[in-house]
């Protein structure tokens, strides 16, 4: 079971003087069980289109997601997303931020705070429970969405760039963070990002995307995050010569699609 | 340690060099954005100016009384009506009943214009349907629609309360529609990824992201109502502060007009100031994410 994409394609409508534009021609993916898949490309690839399409916000062209043997018809629960930013509500403190998917599902009080405060533990947020959210630092934030994703017990997690706006020594903390959680929640993640490192350290499938029109042209199995959940420092993993090899193939790839852009 | 060379003594900065020195600044508060800065002092020393040039003007009879009284006049003038009131109403009498039409035009325009505004924000329908109404009667002057308040709705309490509703109406329904768009897509999508309905978004979603533009707009629209006032007042009123001003204006009692001024002033002001008070309250994460 999992996600399968099947031939899917998105083609944004023309508008102000400007031609239709082919944001995904006929991708064909698999998202299986516990699987961590990273899609990495030049802006304008359509990564995020994919994620959108993942998460029901966008309907395909043509085309289908099946989710379980189901048609994903719309947003749905199974289905969490994790934004790079601006999706927490500063109206409410964390811990409320982290049971919002739970509100939402008419789960009451005192039993969605249970949960939430579960998730905030996992993620290290323990004591901020009653913190406005706009008084953490980005990294902290970040966190809260990830607990707030994870509430709802997801089959998918879809995860838009959340690293993005952290500093470098936070983000690679972050990255071991979810790698953590992703190994003792067995989700199956779908995760855009814009770095190389990131892409290559975190995921057990890459996905090289390439823009006009956004489609898949490389995928690749990879083995570090394992090597990192058995045991070896992050740092090690990222400076293994295996690492920098396939770290260069896909700069090669993603520059060649820069320039033929440009 | 105790005692000083006469060299170093010399070095030590005099007083006027330590002043003019500049002091350690923080980064933006030189090269930073314009217009940062406590300003208390000098709008202090502004009315400290203003009170001080009216003083002197009055004090050195360059203009006479009927044109610009002296401020111990005003101030006598204000006791006087506290104590006896103004044609035979108490001035309390006139606050309460200026301040009831203003609060009352004021409430009812929240209760209509919020819900409306909201609903046009997020229905294209209630936006067509409201927008050409609401644009075309907002930029007239309340003072070119009163002859027709009170043809239609006769000199009683309904034309003067009317006519603050109205002007408080358009900037609430405008503040509400345009407070709609405040919440970032992402938050939106968040809901809709938990499986929320277009009501919960709504609930959850929009209508908190739009609470800063909302009191912005009340805040704006109560500021209209007591602009409207005096002109509600003209209508046979024989009771509120607009009516005062406006037949001691006909009698060339100027320490009653100005005094009725400042009443206005300083009412509208505080609750200004109540309404600041309740936004820090309310929504403390403005502009903060």
């Amino acid at each position: 079971m999992g996600l399968s994409i099947e031939d899917v394609s998105v083609v944004y409508p023309a508008a102000d003087r400007r031609p239709p534009v082919d944001a995904l021609s006929r991708i064909n993916l698999t998202i299986d069980d516990e699987e961590f898949v990273v899609a990495l490309g030049a802006s304008g690839c359509g990564k995020s289109t994919l994620l959108n399409l993942i998460a029901g916000f966008l309907s395909p062209t043509s085309g289908r997601l099946v989710l379980d043997g189901q048609a994903v018809t719309g947003p749905g629960a199974d289905r969490a997303v994790v934004f790079q930013k601006h999706a927490l509500l500063p109206w409410l403190n964390v811990l409320d931020n982290v049971a919002f998917g739970l509100q939402v599902q008419g789960i009451g009080k005192s039993e969605r705070h249970k949960i939430a405060n579960q998730y905030l533990g996992m993620l290290g947020l323990d004591g901020f429970q009653g913190a406005p959210v706009y008084t953490l630092s980005g990294g902290m934030q970040q966190r809260v969405g990830i607990a707030r994703a994870l509430t709802c017990d997801p089959r998918l997690l879809l995860m838009d760039e959340p690293l993005g706006a952290l500093d470098a020594l936070t983000r690679e903390k972050a990255q071991e963070l979810i790698l953590n959680i992703w190994n003792d929640t067995h989700k199956s993640v779908f995760f855009i990002t814009h770095s190389v490192e990131e892409a290559l350290f975190m995921g057990t499938k890459l996905v090289v995307m390439s823009p006009r029109p956004g489609r898949v042209t490389h995928v690749f199995d990879l083995p570090f995050s394992r090597q990192f959940l058995d045991g070896a420092p992050a740092r090690r993993v990222k400076a293994s010569r295996e690492f920098i090899e396939i770290r260069e193939e896909v700069l090669e790839i993603i520059f060649a699609d820069e320039e033929a852009a440009a | 340690m105790t005692e000083r060379s006469p060299a170093s003594r010399r070095k030590a900065p005099g007083v006027l060099a330590r002043i003019a020195r500049a002091r350690p600044t923080k980064p933006g508060e030189i090269y930073g954005v314009p217009g940062q800065g406590n300003t208390l002092w000098l709008s202090v020393l502004s009315i400290a100016v203003l009170l001080f040039v009216w003083w002197l003007v009055t004090a050195m009879g360059w203009v006479k009384p009927l044109f610009v009284p002296a401020p111990m006049d005003i101030v006598t003038k204000f006791i006087s009506v506290w104590q006896t009131g103004f044609t035979g109403t108490p001035f309390l009498e006139h606050v309460a009943i200026s301040t009831s039409r203003v609060f009352g035009a004021f409430l009812l325009a929240c209760v209509i214009g919020l819900p409306l505004g909201l609903a046009m924000g997020m229905s294209p329908v209630m936006r067509g349907l409201f927008d050409p109404p609401i644009e075309f009667y907002r930029p007239i002057p309340p003072l070119a629609y009163l002859p027709l308040m009170i043809i239609w709705f006769g000199i009683g309490e309904t034309s003067k309360i009317l006519l603050i509703f109205l002007s408080v109406f358009a900037p609430i329904v405008l503040g509400a529609r345009s407070g709609v768009k405040s919440a970032a897509i992402e938050q939106i999508h968040a809901a809709y990824s938990f499986g929320a309905t277009r009501w919960q978004v709504m609930r959850f979603v929009i209508l908190p992201s739009a609470m800063p533009e909302i009191l912005t707009a009340m805040r704006i629209g109560i500021g209209f109502g007591w602009t409207t006032l005096v002109a509600a007042e003209m209508v046979a009123a024989t009771k509120g502060l607009g009516y005062m001003v406006l037949s001691a204006s006909q009698f060339l009692q100027t320490p009653v007009v100005i005094m009725g001024i400042i009443v206005i002033a300083f009412i509208a002001f505080a609750f200004d100031l109540l309404i600041r008070f309740v936004e820090r309250r309310v929504v403390p994460w403005k502009g903060r994410m």
